[in-house]
């Protein structure tokens, strides 16, 4: 009977499974097949529109009509890529593997961890505090917390259509050093006294786990689309209006227009473009288009990647989250190392590109 | 009555929540008291490590992001 009923759960999956294995094929070989032709598209498109990439105004719309499709068939590829990773990885394992771990190979798994736990800005402090009770350390916690938001899909998927993948790599292996090192020098700070005090008298054993963590494969799919409808439907007008103002100075701003402020023999451009991104809480989506075609004017690519992590990992508000759960030695430590890591990783992209 | 309570700090994920868990039990004629519960050390005490979380009747049903649609109309089918 009860072989019966198994084998009855195994035929309806086979059968929700189906429009998947149909559907997944075609649905990659379109997007291979737009993907290769993006240049003829965009020709095409401004060949009907009567205009030649000789004009400025006819360049900017190339550019526009290129970049667009592109950057969004990367970003829809990626972040249903990354949904269904995500499904492997609830925070309730993750934190499983990271307890007890020892500082080093801990913080390395941790920032790893980061890239795949599926986690919203507002989960940080639910996260930090149920990591820090179940004896994950705090160092490994921090490279987790920073790792999380600064590698992020969208970054990497903007990176890889705009600039292309050494430096999406680049970007991927910074940010994990970053994070790694970080938290093994906040760990080997011992400042766990400097955690609020509540924070400190919480021990909460097992978390309690969501129920119906054993997926499907049918249900992970989903979930990749549900992801893609999430993301994709948040970020794309700022990637639409973050492309229409690069494209704009790439066809309008005079060359070498931004080298002098933002150039690579400008010393005190990548600590400038640090400070300059704290204040400011804004996704990867809509900047890295328009420090693209900064790059294009003379923009040194070191500073401009500073000052995108530095948004994104050291931003204002989320410190303030933060701040319900550190007291301010803690904090301030935080924002030191990680800010004298971005500079260090915008001095090196500046050396070596 | 049923008791729901949706844990979050007041992101737009919980906000989506709240209004979605209202939506569907309003639908299917349920009646519920709705809590916000945004206090941290509040959810914190659910041992929780996602938010958004939702607890009916003082038990955790769901944590980390905006439940499916469907999820949601099983809590309150079930009520019925």
């Amino acid at each position: 009977m009860a072989y019966q009923v198994n084998q009855a759960t195994t035929t309806n999956e086979l059968q929700r499974l189906a429009p998947w294995l149909a559907g997944l094929p075609i649905a990659a070989a379109l997007w291979v097949l737009t993907y290769a032709h993006l240049t003829e598209i965009a020709d095409l498109a401004i060949g009907a529109l009567g205009l030649t990439r000789a004009t400025h105004l006819g360049e900017t719309v190339h550019f526009f009509l290129y970049d667009t499709p592109k950057v969004l068939l990367l970003l829809t590829g990626i972040v249903f890529v990354m949904g269904v990773i995500q499904t492997f990885f609830a925070p309730e394992r993750t934190r499983a593997l990271l307890a007890g771990r020892r500082l080093g190979v801990g913080n390395a798994m941790a920032a790893s961890l980061g890239i795949v736990t599926p986690f919203c800005s507002c989960s940080a402090v639910p996260l930090f505090i149920g990591f820090l009770s179940a004896g994950v350390p705090l160092g490994i916690t921090f490279s987790f917390l920073i790792a999380a938001p600064m590698v992020n899909e969208v970054a990497l998927a903007l990176l890889l259509g705009l600039f292309g993948w050494k430096v999406a790599l680049l970007y991927l292996g910074m940010g994990l050093l970053v994070a790694i090192v970080a938290g093994l020098i906040i760990g080997e700070l011992k400042m766990e006294r400097h955690l609020e005090d509540w924070v400190r008298a919480i021990h909460m054993g097992e978390a309690t786990a969501a129920p119906g963590e054993d997926l499907s494969w049918p249900e992970r799919l989903q979930a990749g689309l549900k992801h893609v409808r999430e993301i994709v439907g948040r970020v794309w007008p700022y990637v639409l209006i973050g492309i229409a103002l690069g494209a704009a100075i790439h066809g309008y701003v005079p060359q070498d227009f931004m080298a002098a402020f933002m150039g690579r023999d400008v010393w005190w451009a990548v600590p400038a473009a640090v400070v300059l991104g704290v204040p400011m809480y804004t996704n990867a989506a809509g900047i890295i288009p328009i420090v693209e075609a900064l790059i294009g004017k003379g923009a040194a690519l070191g500073t401009t990647l500073a000052f995108m992590m530095s948004v994104i990992a050291l931003s204002a508000p989320e410190m303030l989250i933060l701040r319900k759960v550190l007291k301010w030695p803690l904090i301030a430590t935080f924002i030191g190392v990680v800010a004298t890591g971005i500079l260090l990783v915008g001095y090196v992209f500046n050396l070596v590109l | 009555m049923k008791n729901v309570k949706i844990l979050g700090t007041g992101c737009r994920n919980c906000q989506t929540t709240l209004s979605l868990v209202e939506e569907v039990a309003r639908a299917q004629g349920v009646p519920i008291e709705l809590e916000k519960v945004d206090l941290i050390q509040d959810i914190m005490s659910y041992r929780i490590m996602a938010t958004p979380g939702v607890v009916i009747d003082g038990e955790v049903v769901h944590s980390g992001g905006v439940p499916d649609r469907k999820k949601v109309e099983g809590w309150f089918a079930a009520a019925r």
